[in-house]
C-alpha cells in the first residue's frame, strides 16, 4: 500500500478538510482527496454503505452547471435532488429595461443550443400583441422555419454527441460535433453568427438571405443524410449503447403528464404530441413531415426520436427551399419595421451605405424616423399573450405582458429544459448511479434555458 | 391522475381560437403615469411633464365570449357549484381567454379544470408572476397557462394577491409540474404558495435578500465607458412612460 495522503492539520491537530461531525442522524464523515482508506478502516465492518454524493455543478456530464445531490446505497440511487440557479443571469429582468426589439438579443441567450427558437417564440408573442401576425411576409415565415429546423438539427446533434460522450462513446461525439459545425457554418453565413443570432425580429427578419445561402443549404442537404447515417450506424442497435440506454430512466405517459414533460421524452411514450402539428405556427401546416414516436419510454427511445427527427427536419428544410419566393422579409408597417439595413462592404457586414446616405444627406424625416425607432422603439398595445412553439426539447412558451409602452412589462419563458429537469428524480431514483448520467443526457437540459 | 388516449388521431390540432373582437373597449386601468423623458409635473417648459397616460389592460368580457370559449365557461360553471363566487372576471383578448379566479377558490378550480372529462386540461405550463405595484390590493398576479391535449384548447387562469398578504394556495397537488415553477415565482416575486411541499429559493442563492423580479427591486448596474463616452446603466437611461 502506498502512503496515505494526509492533508495539513490545524493547530489542534484536526484535519481542516475532512472531518467527522455528529448530527441528529448519526456521524457524518466528510471525505476529500485520497483519505478513503483511513475512512473505511474507521467505519469498520458494520458501516452502512449510505453516502451522499455531490455531482456537479462542475461535473462535465451535468451539461453545464447542474448540481445533483445523490443519496446512494451502494451503487443504487435512493434519492436524487437537483440544485440549479448557477447560470441565472436575470435575462427576464433585463428585458424590462430594453426596447421590444432589443429583447430579442436577450432571449436568444436563454437556451443557447436553440437560439432561433427562443427568438421566434418571443417575436411571435410580440407580433400577436401588436396584432400583426397576419402581416408577417411569407418569405420571412419560410426562412424562420428553415432556420429553426437547421437549429433543431444542430441542437439534436449536440444532445447525441454529448450524450454519447458521457456514456463513453467517443466516435459519435466527434461525428456529432463535426456535423453540427457544418450546420453552424450555414447559420453563420445567413445570420452572421454561430449562436445568439438576434436575426429574427418582431415583424420579420433582420435581413434577407445573403447570396449563396440557398446553394449552401442545398449542399448541406446533400451532405447531412450520409453523415447522419454514419452516426446512426454507430449507435442504433449497438450492443453497448443498448445496454447503457435501453430500459434506463423510464418515464411513462402518466409521469410525463403529471410532471408537465413535453418533447422527445413525451413522444418516447407513444403520444404523437408535437406543437408543429398540434398548434401550427409560421405556416408549419403547409409542410409534409411525420411526428416521430417510440413506445419504450426510456433513454434509447428518446435517442431514436432525436435521430429520426433530424431526418424529418431535413425534409422540412428541403420544402422550405421550394417554397422560398422573392419578397420582403419585414412587415410593411414603417412604424414597426426596423429602418436600418445591412450591407456587405469591403471590411465585412455593416450599415448599408445607401441607407446612411439617405438619412444623413437626403431626408430629414427619414433620419428622425430612424432615430425614434432605434432609440425609443415602437409601442405595443397593453395586454398579455402566451405563445408557444416546439423547441428541440419540448414546448417553449413565452408569457409576454405589455403595459402599452416601448418596453416589455414582463417576459417569462416557460423553458422546456426547466420543466423536464424536474423529472430527473423520477427517472433516476432506484436505478444505478452510472445510469444517472444516461438520465440527464436523455433529458438533454440546457442550463442557460433552465436558469435564464 | 389524468388518463389520455394515446391513440388520438394523428391529425388532431389545437382548435383555433374564435375571431373575437377585443373586449368592446372595456379596459381595466392598473396605473396612471405622468410625464415623459423623466420630466414630471410643473417646472418643465417642454410640455412633456404634463402628459398623462393611463395603463389600461383589457377588461372583463361579456357573454357570449365566442366559439369554444363559451363551452369551456359553461362546463366549468357546471363542474363548480360556486362558479360565480370563484371566478371574478373573464377576459377575452387577442384570441386568448383568461379566467380571473379568487385565490381561495384556486385549488378546486384547477381540480375541476384537470379532472372534469369535458374540460380535461391535463397540462399546466407553469406559473408566471407579474407585479403591478399600483394596483391596490392586487399587486401580485400569478398566471397559469393550461393546455388540454384531449380537447385541443389553451386557456389561462390568473390569480391575484395583495402585497401585504402575499399568499396563494399551491396547486402542486393537482399539477406536480408546478413544483419548480412555484418555487421560481416565490423566488422572484415573493408570492408564498401555501401548501407547497418545500418552498425554497431556486434560482437565487438561499440567503439572497429580496425578490428580484418585483418592480420595486432595482436592476442595478454601473456606467460603462465606450469610445470616450459614459453610457449610463440601463435603469438610468431615458425611458418613455
Amino acid at each position: 500500500m502506498s502512503t496515505v495522503f494526509t492533508p495539513p492539520a490545524d493547530a489542534d491537530g484536526a484535519d481542516p478538510y475532512a472531518g467527522t461531525r455528529e448530527t441528529t442522524e448519526g456521524t457524518v464523515y466528510t471525505v476529500t482527496g485520497q483519505d478513503w482508506e483511513a475512512l473505511t478502516q474507521a467505519l469498520g465492518e458494520a458501516a452502512e454503505e449510505r453516502i451522499v454524493v455531490n455531482m456537479g455543478p462542475q461535473h462535465p456530464s451535468t451539461h453545464g452547471v447542474l448540481r445533483l445531490i445523490l443519496e446512494l446505497d451502494g451503487e443504487t440511487v435512493t434519492e436524487c435532488r437537483l440544485g440549479i440557479g448557477y447560470l441565472h443571469t436575470g435575462i427576464e429582468k433585463n428585458i424590462e429595461f430594453r426596447t421590444w426589439t432589443q429583447g430579442v438579443t436577450f432571449v436568444t441567450r436563454m437556451d443557447y443550443l436553440a437560439p432561433l427558437h427562443n427568438e421566434t417564440v418571443y417575436c411571435l408573442g410580440v407580433e400577436r400583441l401588436l396584432g400583426i401576425t397576419e402581416q408577417v411576409p411569407e418569405r420571412a415565415s419560410v426562412i424562420r422555419v428553415m432556420l429553426m429546423e437547421l437549429n433543431r438539427i444542430s441542437s439534436h446533434l449536440v444532445a447525441l454527441a454529448t450524450g454519447a460522450l458521457e456514456l463513453g462513446a467517443l466516435s459519435p461525439m466527434i461525428f456529432g460535433l463535426r456535423e453540427r459545425e457544418t450546420v453552424l457554418d450555414v447559420l453563420e453565413l445567413i445570420t452572421g453568427l454561430r449562436m445568439n443570432h438576434s436575426f429574427i425580429r418582431p415583424g420579420g427578419l433582420a435581413q434577407d438571405l445573403p447570396n449563396g445561402a440557398i446553394e449552401q443549404v442545398r449542399e448541406l442537404l446533400k451532405l447531412l443524410p450520409k453523415r447522419l447515417q454514419n452516426t446512426k450506424d454507430l449507435l442504433v442497435g449497438n450492443d453497448i449503447w443498448m445496454r447503457r440506454t435501453s430500459g434506463v430512466s423510464y418515464l411513462d405517459l402518466t409521469g410525463c403528464m403529471a410532471l408537465g414533460v413535453i418533447g422527445p421524452i413525451l413522444r418516447a411514450t407513444g403520444l404523437p404530441h408535437d406543437l408543429r402539428k398540434f398548434a401550427p405556427y409560421c405556416g408549419y401546416e403547409g409542410y409534409e413531415f411525420d411526428v416521430m414516436t417510440e413506445t419504450t419510454c426510456d433513454a434509447y427511445g428518446r435517442f431514436l426520436i432525436r435521430i429520426n427527427e433530424m431526418g424529418e427536419s431535413l425534409k422540412i428544410i428541403e420544402q422550405c427551399l421550394d417554397k422560398l419566393s422573392p419578397g420582403p422579409v419585414m412587415v410593411a408597417d414603417k412604424k414597426i419595421a426596423w429602418p436600418a439595413q445591412l450591407a456587405l462592404g469591403s471590411d465585412g457586414l455593416g450599415n448599408s451605405p445607401d441607407h446612411i446616405r439617405h438619412i444623413m444627406g437626403q431626408s430629414m424625416e427619414a433620419l428622425i424616423h430612424h432615430f425614434k425607432l432605434v432609440t425609443e422603439g415602437f409601442r405595443v398595445p397593453a395586454g398579455q399573450v402566451y405563445s408557444a412553439i416546439e423547441s428541440p426539447r419540448g414546448e417553449l412558451g413565452a408569457h409576454i405582458v405589455s403595459d402599452g409602452g416601448t418596453r416589455p412589462y414582463r417576459v417569462h419563458f416557460r423553458d422546456p429544459s426547466f420543466t423536464n429537469l424536474q423529472s430527473a428524480p423520477a427517472m433516476a431514483e432506484g436505478g444505478m448511479i452510472a445510469d444517472v448520467v444516461a438520465t440527464i443526457s436523455s433529458i438533454d437540459p440546457v442550463m442557460g434555458g433552465v436558469d435564464r | 391522475m389524468t388518463e389520455i388516449d394515446r391513440n388520438l388521431p394523428e391529425n388532431r390540432r389545437l382548435v383555433l381560437p374564435p375571431d373575437v373582437p377585443p373586449g368592446e373597449g372595456r379596459v381595466e386601468t392598473v396605473e396612471v403615469r405622468h410625464g415623459l423623458f423623466g420630466a414630471h409635473g410643473s417646472g418643465d417648459t417642454s410640455g412633456y411633464g404634463g402628459l398623462v397616460r393611463p395603463v389600461q389592460l383589457p377588461g372583463a368580457a361579456a357573454r357570449p365570449y365566442g366559439g369554444w370559449f363559451d363551452e369551456v365557461a359553461d362546463r366549468l360553471e357546471r363542474a363548480m357549484p360556486d362558479f360565480g363566487e370563484a371566478v371574478e372576471t373573464v377576459v377575452v383578448d387577442r384570441g386568448e381567454i383568461t379566467f380571473h379566479v379568487r385565490r381561495e377558490h384556486l385549488h378546486p378550480t384547477m381540480q375541476a379544470l384537470r379532472d372534469d372529462p369535458s374540460l380535461r386540461f391535463e397540462m399546466c405550463l407553469g406559473v408566471s408572476g407579474v407585479h403591478y405595484p399600483h394596483e391596490d390590493g392586487r399587486e401580485l398576479h400569478a398566471v397559469y397557462p393550461l393546455l388540454s391535449i384531449t380537447h385541443q384548447r389553451r386557456i389561462r387562469v390568473e390569480v391575484t394577491c395583495p402585497d401585504a398578504d402575499p399568499h396563494i394556495p399551491s396547486v402542486v397537488s393537482v399539477y406536480p409540474t408546478n413544483d419548480w415553477h412555484e418555487r421560481e415565482t416565490w423566488d422572484f416575486f415573493g408570492i408564498v404558495f401555501d401548501g407547497h411541499p418545500a418552498l425554497t429559493r431556486i434560482e437565487m442563492p438561499d440567503d439572497w435578500p429580496g425578490h428580484p423580479q418585483r418592480k420595486d427591486y432595482p436592476l442595478g448596474g454601473i456606467p460603462v465607458e465606450y469610445k470616450g463616452a459614459q453610457v449610463a446603466p440601463p435603469d438610468e437611461r431615458r425611458s418613455y412612460s
